[in-house]
């Protein structure tokens, strides 16, 4: 039934909402700890505690779904090395050429990977040589940032499947400012930037205020959502008085004014720009608000138990369209990443970059929790990053870190999976 | 059949279940299975069933040794269980539902629905159950349906029953004829295990008496024993199980509701005029079957419905109309009725359920921003002052058991300035231990002068805790009368029916 442990010997009347199972991959891990008071000393207690965590837990799946997901990757690398096929016929004969092909195409891969997202030790000029960490941390930012939106959306029981639509017309919005206006880098990146938040905020609430209003499900609504900004970016890109270039036949506006365009953080050899830096700032933010804010405990209190929230005053409602605008804003601020960042010569209908999808993934194995998501954005940027070598300098397709991305999600919905797999301690089902 | 159960174990991760659990239960007798909740009692019913597999020990029955590997094993085996929540299709017929899992099939798969109807009618007459096989489940009284429960397992040739605290949702009217099933059933040679908490039941019908205490047999139990040596037994040390409680000191009239209306989704009048008054310092227990319209009573005080009409009225200030945020400023306490839904949030700690309804303003919020320090604070002192037994602040309310979350949740409405407490089974599922604390308490807001409104559906718990009786059936008062009443008038009164000879008192 659920796939964290629940060791209730007794459970007179639990009950079983129908949000249990987006639950089932968000909650905070369930302890086995006795009702009882422990006698044992507090510090032995908590690493205890700390370990049956990661035990029983989330952390742990996730850094084994992901070991999966790699070691399932290699295992298609290597079948599909033309190398590997060839000795794989005279296999009985030469097992060693065999072998040795086998390691060759894994290990080329993923050192390929390795110096296409963190160091590349080919090359002698350091800053040449760390050049692969800064394009991580350009492809990471965004990827952070979108997984917020969507984490703390799933913090609040929520499942916002909109972070394209969000980022397209943030992205949108953004990009008029940026190449419309004549203004001060001062005023003009700001403005620029709040415009994306806002016009993201209201995109995302719109889903919050149906679901509030009328009980719309969030998942329907955002998916349509998606749809409608797309078309809407699309028909704004054919009319010159809004992002059309004039005189152009491409649907692509013209490229952003330098005072709205994010300044790059490390000199102009590297393409890391202030996009980063703000998805740190976010990522704090978003911690403070979910741990340490009233609204955030609101958010919690709504996404574990809506019931008991509005028995307690806590206006559901409210919350959800509230956590729809902050999540809206947080994926708005990925698209104007792109637009204003990493692709600013114009805004086109690919800005998203399928962003709005992967932060699904981000936000989900980093357990919706900030420092979570960091992580798992730091991991998918440097798998853009890397894939893009490894085609590159191995021939390995880059549709290779979508497979590894899927397969990530896929054992991470499959908890019993891992654990048959890893042979962990077997869960009762009930 | 003679059932025997050898050094049962089962283990949840680090937590031990069932601790070696050694037990016989003989055709023709009833065996009780006396414990509290969260005493394995269950536990141990699922692994007979064959829904959890024991990790050490054996079930044997009529002297061989059983491996069931489901509940499909353990019915073949002639294992027939009752459960709490019934498992019946409630747009079925009773035949339907009886067949259902076994049905006898004609030519090409058709249901042999006229065998079925034969054979509910035969163990109806033969048990004297009175139950029509074509009637739909949904349009039969609770008791009625849990007939048709018996008699699937019975359809089924059991001759070990299971009746897992089967009368949680019965009328005390509807109980004594369950009992009287039971002993019907006894004497036809079944053996029956019957779980339960309630010390009324067990004395009533028991042969002999198993407790069970954290896992673990304490011991048989004589049925003749008291009430007080049983209690004594399941929780393991001297229990006191009548409220001491002074005559009331009455105030003005605090709670006055008047013509109060409250309409369902379904366009269907819950509440239908009901019209109470509360004084300071008195308890009015609402009584009644459960889903007679105390659910929608609560809740329309705390403006958790959306269709309400009338007025409630406390202390002058109309609350009808009313957001629940300004119901609880304005002094309302509400222990709800089911606090794994509208109560806690499983997955906060102890502390953070303890805030639960004072996210807005202070003590434990400055500025936006959680005033941790001060909540630890607090929560430390309730865990003290409440006897929570819990590792600290930081565990999960999820993890706690049934009466130490209740008890939390106690805590935090009591621990604001109240001007009415509205308290909704405060007792559910709840260990005998916590239930003489949480009794107490509720006394004790009583006597410091507020207006308590206590549901229950337990006629045990109205009559410890009332100073008055207001009986509720279909959403209308039925009476309301004094403490005093006959338990037999409650329990009458409870099936809609006014006694000739009752006397209302108004205040």
């Amino acid at each position: 039934m659920s796939d964290t442990p629940k060791p209730q010997p007794e459970k007179p009347d639990a009950p079983v909402t129908d949000d249990e199972a987006v639950r089932g991959t968000t909650s905070t891990v369930t302890t086995t700890e006795a009702p009882e008071a422990d006698p044992h000393d507090a510090r032995g207690e908590r690493s205890r505690s700390l370990l049956r965590e990661i035990a029983s837990g989330d952390v742990l799946a996730g850094v084994l779904a992901v070991l999966l997901a790699v070691f399932v990757g290699s295992v298609m690398i290597a079948a599909t090395d033309e190398t590997v096929r060839e000795t794989a016929g005279y296999i009985g004969a030469r097992p060693s050429d065999f072998f040795t092909a086998v390691w060759d195409a894994i290990s080329g891969a993923y050192s390929a990977m390795f110096r296409g997202a963190v160091f590349n030790y080919n090359l002698t000029e350091p800053a040449q040589q760390w050049r692969p960490l800064t394009e991580t941390l350009k492809f990471a930012g965004p990827l952070i940032l979108g997984g917020l939106g969507v984490g703390l959306a799933f913090r609040a029981g929520l499942f916002n499947i909109g972070g394209r639509g969000q980022m397209l017309i943030a992205g949108g919005a953004a990009g008029w400012v940026g190449f419309n206006l004549d203004l001060p880098l001062v005023i003009h990146l700001p403005l620029a930037i709040l415009v994306g938040m806002v016009f993201g905020a209201l995109w995302g609430g719109i889903a919050g205020v149906l679901k509030a209003r009328t009980g719309a499900h969030e998942v329907i609504v955002t998916i349509m959502l998606n749809y409608v900004a797309y078309y809407l970016l699309f028909w704004a890109l054919t009319k010159d008085w809004l992002l059309k270039t004039p005189g152009s036949v491409n649907p692509k506006s013209p490229p952003m004014k330098d005072s709205a365009t994010l300044p790059k953080v490390l000199g102009d050899q590297f393409n890391l720009h202030l996009g980063f830096v703000i998805a740190l700032v976010a990522v704090a933010v978003a911690w403070w608000l979910l741990n340490r804010s009233t609204l955030g405990y609101r958010i919690r209190a709504v996404g574990e138990n809506p019931h008991a929230a509005r028995a307690s005053g806590i206006d559901v409602g409210k919350t959800y369209v509230v956590v729809m605008m902050i999540a809206g804003s947080l994926l708005g601020l990925a698209g104007v990443n792109q637009v204003l960042g990493t692709v600013s010569s114009g805004v086109s209908l690919d800005l998203d970059a399928a962003i709005g999808f992967d932060a699904i993934t981000v936000a989900l194995l980093g357990r919706s929790r900030p420092l979570g998501i960091l992580t798992a954005g730091l991991l998918f940027g440097a798998f853009k990053a890397g894939g893009f070598t490894m085609q590159t300098s191995e021939n390995i397709s880059v549709d290779l870190v979508l497979v590894v991305q899927s397969l990530i999600v896929l054992f991470l919905a499959a908890p019993p999976l891992v654990r048959a797999i890893f042979r962990l301690p077997a869960q009762e089902a009930k | 059949m003679r059932l025997v159960l050898r050094g049962i174990t089962k283990r949840f991760g680090s937590v031990v279940a069932n601790d070696s659990i050694s037990l016989t239960v003989e055709p023709g007798e009833i065996h009780c299975l006396l414990g509290e909740n969260g005493a394995g009692k269950s536990t141990l019913m699922n692994v007979l069933y064959g829904l959890y597999r024991a990790d050490e020990g054996e079930i044997e029955l009529d002297g061989e040794v059983q491996h069931f590997t489901g509940p499909g094993d353990a019915m073949a085996a002639g294992i027939g269980m009752v459960h709490q929540h019934f498992m019946l299709i409630p747009v079925f017929t009773v035949a339907e539902n009886v067949m259902l899992g076994d049905e006898t099939t004609g030519f090409a798969g058709t249901l042999d629905l006229g065998a079925a109807s034969a054979r509910v009618t035969e163990i109806s007459e033969r048990f004297g159950f009175h139950v029509d096989p074509d009637a739909l489940v949904e349009d039969l009284p609770v008791g009625v349906q849990q007939r048709v429960e018996i008699i699937k397992a019975l359809s089924r040739d059991a001759e070990l029953l299971v009746f897992d605290e089967p009368t949680a949702v019965l009328t005390p009217q509807e109980t004594d004829e369950l009992m009287e099933i039971m002993r019907q059933l006894k004497e036809a040679g079944k053996a029956i295990v019957f779980i339960t908490h309630k010390l009324r039941e067990v004395r009533e019908v028991a042969d002999r008496i198993t407790v069970i205490r954290l896992g673990k047999v304490v011991g048989e139990a004589d049925p003749k024993a008291s009430n007080a040596e049983l209690a004594s037994m399941m929780v393991g040390r001297p229990v006191e199980l009548v409220v001491h409680k002074d005559a009331p000191t009455l105030g003005d009239d605090a709670l006055v509701v008047k013509d109060l209306r409250v309409v369902d989704v379904a366009g269907n009048a819950q509440v239908d005029g009901l019209s109470f008054t509360i004084r300071g310092g008195e308890v009015l227990v609402v009584a009644g079957v459960q889903g007679n319209g105390q659910t929608e009573l609560t809740e329309a005080i705390l403006g958790l419905q959306d269709d309400v009409s009338g007025s409630i009225m406390l202390d002058g200030l109309e609350l009808v109309g009313r957001t629940t945020r300004q119901v609880l400023d304005a002094g309302v306490g509400f222990i709800p009725e089911d606090r794994q839904v509208d109560g806690l949030v499983p997955g906060f700690t102890i502390a953070e359920n303890l805030m639960l309804n004072r996210s807005f303003k202070s003590p434990f919020v400055k500025n936006g921003s959680l005033r941790l320090g001060a909540l630890r604070e607090f929560a430390q002192q309730k865990l003290k002052e409440y006897d929570v037994r819990a590792r600290d602040i930081d565990s999960l309310a999820g993890n706690l058991s049934g009466g130490n979350q209740q008890k939390v949740v106690v805590a935090r409405e009591l621990s604001r300035d109240l001007r009415l407490l509205v308290a909704a089974q405060p007792t559910r599922g709840v260990d005998v231990g916590s239930i003489e604390f949480i009794h107490k308490q509720i006394v004790a807001t009583r006597d410091s002068g507020i207006p308590v409104l206590v549901v229950s559906t337990e006629l045990d718990e109205v009559v410890a805790l009332a100073d008055r009786i207001m009986v509720l059936y279909r959403g209308r008062v039925v009476g309301i009368v004094p403490a005093d009443t006959p338990r037999q008038t409650l329990g009458l009164m409870m099936t809609g029916e006014r006694p000739k000879d009752l006397k209302d008192v108004v205040a």
